[in-house]
C-alpha cells in the first residue's frame, strides 16, 4: 500500500513477481505476476490453500530459488530501495539472515540434527558479524534464547534440536531468525506443526518481538484466525496469483472474491452446532502445470458462467484501490451475493 | 556406556565361539561322516598303519568331536600340548593347530600375512574414500550434467567389472605397456616405505576402483537427499556461504551413513582380499585362504575364517561406537 504523499518506495515492494519451475512433467507456474508491498512495522498476512504460491513467493523474496537450476524468477523485488531479483548471489546472501530472515513451518526438520541449537544460532550471527569472536557470539545467542522465552538458556545452548519440545524448538528458530535484528521477517506457517496451546504463545511472541524490533512481518498461513489476529493487510492467493488484497479488517468484513468467501466458510467456529458440517471450497486446487484457462478459479466458482456470462474465459485483473480483487463479477453482484447468500451461512 | 561396551564385547565373543563351532563342525565332522581321515592329510596315503595311528593319537583325532572342539578352544585360550606318549609338541596360545600341508603352526603363519592384507586394505580404503566421496559429492551438485553422467557410468563399470579383469587390465596398461610401475613383490613398510608404496599402488587402485564405485553412488544418493532437507534450506536462509552450506551442513549428514558402510567394508576386507591378493600375488590372508582351500588344509582355513570373523565383529562394534559420537540422536546403552 503505497503512501500518497511521497514517491518513496515502500520498504518491501514486489512487482509482477513470477516464479516458474521446469520439471519433467512440464513448466510449473508457481507464482504469476504477484504485486504487493509492505511498510516497516506492518504485518502482511498471505493466505491460500496448499500450492497457492505462498511459500514460493516468500522463498523468492529471500532468493532461495537461486540454487535451484530449474527455477526461473522474474519481476522485481525491492527491499529498502535495493532490487533483489537482478542482484548478484553474493549481494542477496548478505541480506539473507541479516536484513531479511525467515521462520519455517517444521522447526524439527528445519534445524540441523547434528549441530547444537546454540551453535546454529552462533553461526547465523557470526556470518553477518565476521569480526565478532566466539564468546561474544555465544553471549548474544544465549541472550536471544532468553528473549524468546527459553528457560535456562545457558544450558539449552548446548542441546540438540531433538532435545527441545516442539514449542521450544520454534522459539529457538525464532531466536535464530532474529539474532541479526532483521528488518523483514517472513514466517512460513510458523504454528502449523505445533499444539494449539503453543500456537498462541508463538504468535504472541512474534507480535511482541515485532513491536520490540520494529520489523516488517510477512505471515504465511492457511489459518484465517492467525491473520485476523496479527495482520494489518491481507493477501489472498489462488493458483499462484493474488486474487484479493486489502486491509485485514476490510477483507474480513467485506470479502470480495468467491474464493475468499469459501475460505471463510470453511473455518470451524465454536458458536455453531458441532453437528453442522463445514462448507469446504468445492473441487481441488488447480494443477500449476495446466492452470485452468481464463480465471483459474472458474471450475470451482459457483458464480462463474451464471446467466450465460462467458467472462470467465478471460483472465481477471486485480482491480480496486486499497482493497482490490481479481474477479469478473460486477461489484454490485458481489456485494449482493455476499450479503444475501454467503454472510448468513458464515 | 561402559556397560554397553562390556555387553558388546561379551556378545562379540559369543558370536566368535559360534563361528568356530560352525566352522569346526563343517571341516572336521563332515570328513569324519564321509569316512575320510584327517590324519592321512598330514602324512600322506602311503604311510604305514602305525605312523597313521600315531598321528591320530597325537592330534587327538580319536577323541569324540566335542572333546576335539573343546581342546581346540582351549588351545586358542591357553595353548595346548599335542602328545603321543613321550612325543610332546607344545603349541602356545593362541594355538590354531598345525598346517596339514607344511606342519607349520597356523598362528604365526597367519600373523605373518596380516601386515600384507592390512597394507592393502588400509591403503585402498584411503583411496576409495577420497575418490568415491569426492566424485559422489560433485555428481550430486552437478546432477544431470555431463560430469554426473561420466562419474555414474564409471561407477557402473566399477561395480560390475570383477577385480581379476580390472586388475589384469591395470597391470597390462601400467606395468607392461606404459612401464610406469614395477611388476614385483610386496615389500614390508618397515623395510622400505617407498618401495612398499610403489609396489602396492596398483593393487590399491584396482581394489579402490571397485569400492569407490559403490561409494560414489551412495554419496551421490545421500547428498541429493540431504540437499533437499529443510535444514539445508535453513542454512541458506541464514545467509551462509554456499561452501559452508554444502561442506558443513549437507556433507555432515550426507556422510554419516557412509561411516557404517565403510566400517563394515574395511572389516570384511581385513579378513583377506581374496581376488586382489591372488591377481597381484600378494601373500596376505586372502591368498592364504585360497591356497588352504585348494590344498584341503583345514586348520589354516579355520584360522583364516576365525580372523576374518574377528575383524568383522570388531568393525561392527567400532562403527556402533563411532555412530554414538557422530550422531547426537543415537544414545548407546
Amino acid at each position: 500500500m503505497s503512501i500518497g504523499a511521497t514517491n518513496a518506495r515502500p520498504f518491501l515492494e514486489i512487482k509482477d513477481l513470477t516464479v516458474r519451475f521446469e520439471t519433467d512433467d512440464g513448466i510449473v507456474q508457481a507464482v504469476s505476476d504477484s504485486t504487493f508491498s509492505l511498510q516497516k512495522g506492518q504485518t502482511l498476512g498471505i493466505v491460500g490453500e496448499s500450492g497457492s504460491g505462498k511459500s514460493v513467493t516468500s522463498l523468492a523474496i529471500l532468493g532461495l530459488h537461486r540454487t535451484r537450476s530449474n527455477a526461473k524468477v522474474t519481476g522485481e523485488v525491492w527491499l529498502d530501495d535495493q532490487e533483489l531479483v537482478t542482484a548478484t548471489d553474493e549481494q542477496v546472501r548478505h541480506l539473507r539472515g541479516g536484513k531479511m530472515a525467515m521462520i519455517f513451518q517444521d522447526p524439527l526438520s528445519s534445524m540441523h540434527p547434528y549441530f547444537t541449537v546454540g551453535s546454529q544460532i552462533v553461526e547465523a550471527y557470526r556470518v553477518h558479524h565476521p569480526g565478532v569472536n566466539k564468546k561474544v557470539a555465544r553471549e548474544r545467542a544465549i541472550d536471544m534464547l532468553a528473549r524468546v522465552g527459553i528457560p535456562q538458556p545457558e544450558r539449552r545452548f548446548s542441546d540438540y534440536a531433538h532435545q527441545f519440545s516442539g514449542g521450544m524448538r520454534q522459539r529457538a528458530m525464532i531466536a535464530m531468525a532474529l539474532v541479526n535484528d532483521p528488518a523483514l521477517l517472513i514466517a512460513d506457517e510458523p504454528t502449523t506443526a505445533l499444539d494449539v496451546t503453543v500456537q498462541a504463545q508463538i504468535l504472541d511472541l512474534i507480535r511482541d518481538l515485532q513491536e520490540e524490533f520494529g520489523s516488517a512481518v510477512i505471515m504465511i498461513t492457511h489459518d484465517l484466525g492467525v491473520v485476523a489476529e496479527l495482520a494489518d493487510d491481507v493477501l489472498v492467493m489462488y493458483g499462484g496469483k493474488v486474487i484479493e488484497k486489502g486491509p485485514a479488517l476490510d477483507v474480513f468484513q467485506n470479502p470480495q472474491h468467491p474464493y475468499t468467501w469459501g475460505l471463510l466458510g470453511s473455518m470451524p467456529r465454536l458458536d455453531r452446532d458441532v453437528r453442522e458440517r463445514l462448507t469446504p471450497v468445492k473441487g481441488s486446487p488447480p494443477s500449476l502445470i495446466n492452470l485452468p484457462s481464463g480465471c483459474s478459479f472458474h471450475p470451482r466458482c459457483p458464480y462463474a458462467g451464471r446467466n450465460g456470462d462467458k467472462s470467465f474465459t478471460e483472465v481477471p485483473v486485480l482491480r480496486g484501490g486499497m482493497h482490490s480483487v481479481a474477479c469478473h463479477l460486477p461489484q454490485e453482484d458481489r456485494t449482493r451475493i455476499f450479503q444475501q447468500e454467503v454472510l448468513p451461512n458464515l | 556406556m561402559l556397560t554397553y561396551l562390556i555387553r558388546r564385547v561379551i556378545n562379540g565373543t559369543i558370536t566368535l565361539i559360534v563361528v568356530t563351532a560352525v566352522t569346526f563342525g563343517i571341516f572336521f565332522m563332515v570328513p569324519k561322516l564321509t569316512g575320510s581321515d584327517p590324519a592321512l592329510l598330514y602324512i600322506g596315503k602311503t604311510s604305514d598303519a602305525a605312523s597313521i595311528e600315531g598321528i591320530r593319537t597325537k592330534m587327538g583325532f580319536n577323541d569324540p568331536i566335542p572333546v576335539q572342539y573343546w581342546k581346540f578352544l582351549k588351545g586358542i585360550a591357553v595353548g595346548r600340548d599335542y602328545a603321543n606318549g613321550p612325543d610332546v609338541t607344545h603349541c602356545p596360545a593362541p594355538c590354531l593347530g598345525y598346517s596339514f600341508k607344511t606342519d607349520q603352526e597356523v598362528t604365526p603363519l597367519l600373523l605373518d600375512e596380516i601386515p600384507v592384507t592390512l597394507s592393502l586394505a588400509l591403503g585402498a580404503a584411503v583411496l576409495w574414500l577420497l575418490m568415491g566421496v569426492s566424485t559422489g559429492v560433485i555428481s550430486a551438485l552437478r546432477r544431470g550434467s555431463i560430469v554426473d553422467r561420466a562419474v555414474m557410468s564409471g561407477a557402473l563399470a566399477g561395480v560390475s567389472l570383477p577385480v581379476y579383469f580390472t586388475g589384469l587390465l591395470a597391470s597390462a596398461i601400467f606395468v607392461y605397456w606404459l612401464g610406469w610401475l614395477p611388476q614385483g613383490q610386496y615389500v614390508p613398510f618397515t623395510e622400505s616405505p617407498g618401495e612398499w608404496f610403489v609396489q602396492l599402488l596398483l593393487p590399491w587402485i584396482t581394489l579402490a576402483f571397485l569400492f569407490a564405485a559403490t561409494y560414489a553412488r551412495l554419496t551421490r544418493a545421500n547428498m541429493l537427499e540431504t540437499l533437499g532437507e529443510d535444514y539445508v534450506r535453513t542454512a541458506r536462509a541464514k545467509g551462509l556461504r554456499e561452501r559452508t552450506v554444502i561442506g558443513k551442513h549437507a556433507l555432515r549428514s550426507g556422510l554419516t551413513p557412509i561411516v557404517t558402510i565403510f566400517g563394515l567394508d574395511l572389516g570384511a576386507l581385513l579378513g583377506g582380499a581374496l581376488l586382489t591378493e591372488t591377481v597381484f600375488n600378494l601373500r596376505g590372508l586372502g591368498w592364504q585362504a585360497l591356497t588352504a582351500i585348494r590344498g584341503n588344509d583345514l586348520p589354516v582355513i579355520l584360522g583364516v575364517v576365525l580372523i576374518a570373523a574377528f575383524f568383522i565383529i570388531a568393525a561392527n562394534l567400532i562403527v556402533d561406537l563411532v555412530y554414538g559420537v557422530i550422531d547426537p540422536r543415537v544414545r548407546l546403552g
